[in-house]
């Protein structure tokens, strides 16, 4: 339920933060320059229009001429030509700042996110990055692009007209705009709280979607539970919160609108009670009499403005706070500059350089923690020859994965060291002993895209003879063939179109087309049926051929015809050797098996 | 479509008051807005100016009364009050009408999210069972919200319109003809240009938002596959790919914004070459002595008033065009039947006699699943059931609880036909845990303590330890009160069944059912959790569905299903005596004893070793 949920923030305008974000502005240096030149054209024609009236006016209507006239519509439609114009840059122009940033950080992010260790993932939800990822970094966009603009614009306006307004009559000007500052004091009073009651409604609109979500995944134990009534209840406690802050906010809101205008009311009754006066007294122009009650009414559009994109900034700091926290992330397991001096970095590597791996791996005295402190592995041992096939067995929490984490990589020991072909991996890159990784998860993960794509990815410069050549390794071809495209077939969205069986295979096939010279093998516990079983061991074995293998085993078909056992249990290897020496001994093993033999058999029996 | 908006309407309904009171309001307050205008062009032309005033009698005969045009000159304060008391009854409008649209769109929403949450709670089994989470609370939430919002905001929006404009034109009428039909002339064709525009744009509109689409699910794909990633190390491959759909949702928003930028600069250029037009005209005619100053003022003031809703008309339809389309993504939902909960009324004691006559069970689309099936079973007996996967087991289970409906047959609870139970009554006697549980995002004990009111803290333990959960929960930091799911810990298959058996063992049902519960739990617990449940003072009519044979012989009954048909039943000494798919179940003990002596050396695969038994 969390990933729906708002997270709240910090109320303090952070200076710093601002900062490091406006640094993703400088690519567009010119056109912010344009921008703001645009911008401040904008505000002034604005401000020109009401004294086109003026003009109008004290020109023509009181004089009572049209002589000259033509001039006039022409100097109006050049503005309303330049307007137009203006208007046209100025949202492609904002447009494409916006899109810019949106795209950099996204992109600054990305990179970030391929850089991160396993900690940060173990950690981190996946529903909360996707959210940084996209949301906050749209709501950045927003604000720096739109927002910060319609402030120069609002700003710029006021100035203008305040300006304009004072050459036209200075103390009618500092009588009608008297009554601006108690406008921008109000206006930020309720826009602060119309922002608080508004993100109360995001967030009971997040628990709405979460109760959405239990309700319809919990359908059926509800039904079991016959608990539809209960359920409903506590569902209409959140759409009543929900209810309540909504109309509470909407109601602010409403109260905001009115107050506004009767405050500009104000400002138009003070002018037409003294510009009148003027008028009548002949010291002020009908012209600029309806000058200023035109401005009286434009002048409270841009306050409104500011007043929103104030109250915004505070949310669109937390976006800022949240998604420059990801960016700026260190990665726990990096390269050392001297060994990117030697081998290159993961984007430029420099593979001519690159040692072969024998596939030799040995554990010295290994401990490993995670962040949280908690111990997972102490003073592990362990020597695996090249070629040789390692099964780890043990209960979930034992430590296996993380055993096989380590030898990857993917994890760094907190003490010892791990030695590849007798030198510690940390003197080699990353992108070295992953080039030489193969890897098939318990649940495969396949891209959205075609099979040929999905098998490819494990060696990208492949030939379709190869690909094919992979695919009939581990028996995959013969059903790839009968789908409807064959290798041009869509898996689907994380490969839902495939059968768990059929994504394992085009899993091997893609590792196989790798050739790594070390293999890791996450064995599913989910039984499928004997036809594709047999199909799948006959696939391993091909993988396995000549390789240094980790398998977290399962099944008992692998665990047999590994080269060495290990039973993994609370972070130490409690028995160790192959198949038949490890049942001699009668101890946990045997336990485990004996229990494995019968599940897997009587399943296997039942649907035989 | 009509069906749809039946619909909206039927949801609307309830709110009928604010709806018309938001409307009268928004319509009020446009016409305190069009006053404004007026008073200032009166105190022009009739207080500040010559023109004699044009008005009603009776409004005449009042400023005369009060003092007539000097008395109003030395006090022209008045007129700035009046408009200021014009716009505060604008305001009071304006505050009503925004309150009453919330309180109809907000409960609106409100009863729609309470119904649909309802419905989907009563749809069929079945429905849940090939249901997409997602798509459905896709429209369970931004549907109804889109929906929602037109009615909040576009809806009233199209009031003001049509007041508005219904208003402005006799009042511009009647002051002049000439300049009410300039001002009119570009009002169709900016009204024709939002429509035809939004129309086209809409395509622009999608594919922005498909890439949008598409950029989450790529990003998505690459942070769950993270492993696969970094083990092929294709850091540098997947920055390319997110860099391709990046950009293009760069490039693709950025047109839509230059499209848009299109829209506001010719809109823009229409209304403002209209509003100089009138002015042009109005400076022409006043210069002429034709109108007056103030009538001047007022059609400029009219004309801006008028060009803005109609500028936005392209938008309401564009959001009519979707909150239309959600609608009906809606409708999908409460188009579904739900389960008739009062098919039977009968709430008599259930003991757990259970009879099963010939019943027959096929799913909608004809399939036949269960075939004749016919056992009985005494009140706190145990029947253990058997079968290969689709035999029809579940299926068998889940008609005792009413969550499928038998066609043929009957099925009698001690002594009364299943079907004439109230079936909230049933499920309240029938417990099932079923395979694959769903707990919900509250603390352990929470959780356990879900379906009964007013549970003792000793009884969740109780059941936390028949369920041999008890010690894995006190390893937890907060032991009970941690809470399960993304917020807290993340339990394995078993923990969560074992919770989900505890959950069921709070409430004393007469009839327990575990729908292979207890698969992902190890054989020794599974046994010491039956073994606890005998113990049990009051013991239940127990159904259980597994293939582990320490389970099945200890049961009094025995039933094994293939392709839906009854073929055996039975207790184990009978079962173990006929030849069948227990017997060989049986003979795998043996099996496994003969593998560990013979130590398994020539076996290289078990496939083989199967086949090589029943051979």
């Amino acid at each position: 339920m969390s990933v729906f949920e708002e997270q709240d923030y910090k109320k303090r305008f952070d200076w710093q933060l601002w900062k490091k974000l406006f640094r993703y502005l400088k690519p567009y240096k010119k056109h912010l320059a344009v921008l703001g030149v645009v911008v401040i054209i904008l505000a002034g024609i604005d401000t020109v229009f009401p004294l086109m009236t003026k003009l109008a006016v004290d020109s023509y209507i009181v004089p009572r001429t049209f002589e000259g006239l033509w001039k006039f519509g022409f100097l109006f439609a050049l503005l309303v030509i330049v307007q137009a114009v203006v208007v046209w840059l100025f949202i492609a122009i904002a447009g494409k700042i916006d899109m810019g940033i949106c795209y950099d950080i996204r992109k600054r992010g990305f990179e970030r996110l391929q850089e991160l260790s396993f900690t940060y993932y173990d950690r981190t939800q996946v529903g909360w990055i996707m959210a940084r990822m996209t949301s906050d970094i749209s709501r950045l966009g927003d604000t720096i692009a739109w927002g910060l603009v319609d402030m120069i614009w609002g700003f710029t306006m006021m100035l203008a007209m305040a300006v304009v307004m004072f050459v036209l009559n200075w103390k009618l000007a500092f009588l009608t705009l008297s009554v601006v500052p108690v406008l921008a004091v109000l206006s930020l009073y309720f826009q602060k709280k119309i922002l608080k009651w508004y993100r109360i409604v995001r967030k009971s609109n997040s628990r709405i979607t979460g109760g959405f979500n239990e309700g319809i995944t919990g359908a059926k134990t509800t039904k079991t539970l016959a608990r539809e009534q209960e359920n409903l209840r506590e569902f209409q406690a959140m759409t009543s919160t929900m209810y309540h802050s909504s109309v509470r906010a909407a109601v602010l809101s409403s109260m905001y609108l009115p107050a506004v205008l009767t405050l500009g009311s104000i400002g138009t009754a003070l002018a037409l009670w003294y510009g009148g006066k003027g008028v009548l007294a002949a010291t002020i122009s009908y012209g600029t009499l309806l000058a200023f009650i035109s401005y009286t009414v434009q002048f409270f559009e841009p306050v409104r403005e500011i007043a929103r994109i104030f109250a915004e900034l505070q949310s669109a700091q937390a976006s800022a706070e949240r998604t420059l926290s990801m960016i700026e992330t260190k990665p726990d397991i990096t390269d050392s500059a001297q060994v990117i001096k030697t081998y290159g970095t993961t984007y430029s590597p420099k593979k001519d350089r690159w040692p072969e791996m024998a596939g030799n791996i040995t554990f010295r005295n290994v401990s490993f923690a995670y962040s949280g402190g908690q111990k997972v592995l102490t003073q592990f041992n362990l020597d695996v020859k090249a070629g040789e096939t390692i099964a780890l067995v043990g209960e979930t929490g034992s430590g296996k994965s993380t055993i096989v984490n380590l030898a990857c990589r993917f994890y760094e020991p907190t003490e010892g060291e791990i030695l590849i072909d007798g030198v510690d991996y940390r003197e080699r890159t990353l992108l070295w002993l992953h080039s030489n990784l193969g890897y098939v998860l318990q649940t495969p993960h396949l891209f959205s895209g075609a099979i040929e794509e999905n098998i490819r990815y494990g060696k990208l410069e492949a030939t379709d003879k190869e690909i094919e050549g992979a695919a009939r390794l581990v028996n995959a071809h013969n059903f790839i063939m009968n789908l409807e495209d064959g290798y041009q077939t869509d898996v689907g969205e994380g490969g839902g179109r495939l059968s768990t069986g059929e994504k394992q295979l085009i899993s091997f096939a893609r590792a196989i087309l790798a050739d790594p010279r070390i293999f890791v093998l996450d064995e599913a516990t989910s039984s499928i049926d004997t036809e594709s079983e047999k199909i799948i061991q006959e696939a391993i074995e091909q993988v396995l051929a000549g390789r240094t293998s980790f398998i977290i085993a399962h099944r008992l078909s692998t665990i047999r015809s590994a080269d060495r056992i290990l039973v993994i249990r609370d972070g130490r290897v409690i028995e160790e050797g192959d198949h038949h020496n490890l049942l001699k001994q009668k101890g946990y093993y045997y336990k485990l098996y004996t229990n494995q033999f019968m599940d897997e058999q009587e399943t296997r029996l039942i649907n035989a | 479509m009509l069906k749809r908006v039946k619909l909206l309407l039927s949801f609307m309904k309830g709110n009928r008051a604010q709806y018309g009171g938001a409307i009268i309001a928004v319509g009020l307050a446009t016409l305190s807005s069009l006053l404004i205008p007026l008073i200032i062009r009166i105190v022009i032309d009739s207080v500040i100016g010559d023109t004699s005033m044009q008005m009603p009698g009776w409004i005449l005969s009042f400023f005369q009364y009060i003092g007539g045009k000097s008395f109003l000159a030395k006090n022209l304060w008045i007129g700035g009050i009046a408009i200021v008391a014009l716009t505060i009854l604008r305001g009071m409008f304006l505050f009503l009408k925004g309150k009453w649209s919330a309180i109809a769109s907000e409960s609106f929403a409100r009863r729609m999210r309470e119904q649909l949450f309802d419905h989907l709670q009563y749809l069929p089994h079945d429905y849940h069972v090939k249901v997409q989470t997602g798509d459905l609370i896709q429209r369970c939430t931004s549907d109804v919200e889109t929906i929602r919002r037109f009615l909040a905001i576009q809806f009233i929006e199209v009031g003001r319109a049509f007041f508005m404009v219904g208003a402005v034109l006799p009042i511009m009428f009647v002051l002049d003809v000439r300049m009410t039909i300039v001002s009119m002339i570009v009002v169709p064709l900016i009204f024709g240009f939002a429509i035809v525009f939004f129309l086209k744009v809409k395509s622009a509109f999608k594919v922005s938002d498909e890439t949008e689409g598409k950029l989450s699910s790529i990003l998505q794909e690459n942070l769950s596959g993270v492993r696969v990633v970094r083990a092929f190390a294709r850091q540098a491959y997947e920055i390319d790919k997110f860099d391709h759909i990046n950009g293009q949702f760069r490039d693709l928003t950025y047109r839509l914004i230059r499209l848009l930028a299109w829209y506001w600069g010719i809109s823009d250029f229409m209304c403002l070459m209209q509003i100089g037009t009138v002015i042009l005209l109005g400076t022409y005619l006043a210069s002429q002595g034709m109108i007056s100053l103030g009538t001047f003022f007022l059609f400029s003031s009219y004309v801006g008033m008028l060009l803005w809703p109609v500028r936005q008309m392209g938008r309401i339809l564009t959001d009519l065009g979707k909150a239309l389309v959600a609608l009906g993504r809606i409708q999908e939902i409460f188009n579904e039947p739900v389960e008739d909960m009062k098919i039977g009324a009968h709430r008599g004691s259930i003991k757990g006699n259970i009879e099963f006559k010939n019943v027959s069970f096929a799913y909608d689309d004809g399939k036949k699943i269960l075939k004749n099936i016919s056992f009985s079973v005494q009140q706190g007996q145990t029947v253990a059931i058997l079968g290969p996967t689709g035999s029809g087991k579940s299926s068998l289970v889940y008609l005792l609880s009413g969550l499928y409906d038998y066609d043929e047959g009957s099925i009698e609870i001690d002594g009364v036909e299943l079907r004439d139970i109230d079936r909230k009554w049933l499920r309240e006697h029938v417990g099932i845990v079923l395979q694959e549980p769903f707990l919900f995002s509250r603390t352990v004990k929470e959780n356990i303590g879900l379906a009964k009111k007013d549970v003792r803290e000793t009884e969740i333990v109780e059941a936390a330890r028949i369920a041999a959960i008890h010690d894995v929960v006190l390893e937890f930091d907060k032991g009970y009160e941690t809470p399960v799911g993304e917020r807290g810990v993340t339990l394995s298959g078993g923990q969560k069944q074992r919770v989900a058996l505890a959950r069921m063992l709070i409430k004393h049902y007469p009839i327990l059912v575990f729908d292979d519960t207890l698969s992902a739990v190890d054989t020794e617990t599974d046994a010491a959790i039956r073994k606890a449940l005998k113990k049990r003072s009051n013991k239940a009519t127990t159904f259980i569905i597994s293939h582990r044979i320490t389970t099945l012989s200890d049961a009094d009954i025995i039933l094994v299903l293939e392709n839906g048909k009854l073929t055996q039943s039975g207790t184990h000494e009978k079962l173990i005596r006929q030849r069948g798919l227990y017997k060989r179940i049986w003979s795998l003990q043996s099996a496994l004893e003969e593998e560990l002596d013979g130590d398994g050396e020539h076996e290289r695969t078990s496939g083989e070793f199967i086949t090589k038994r029943k051979g």
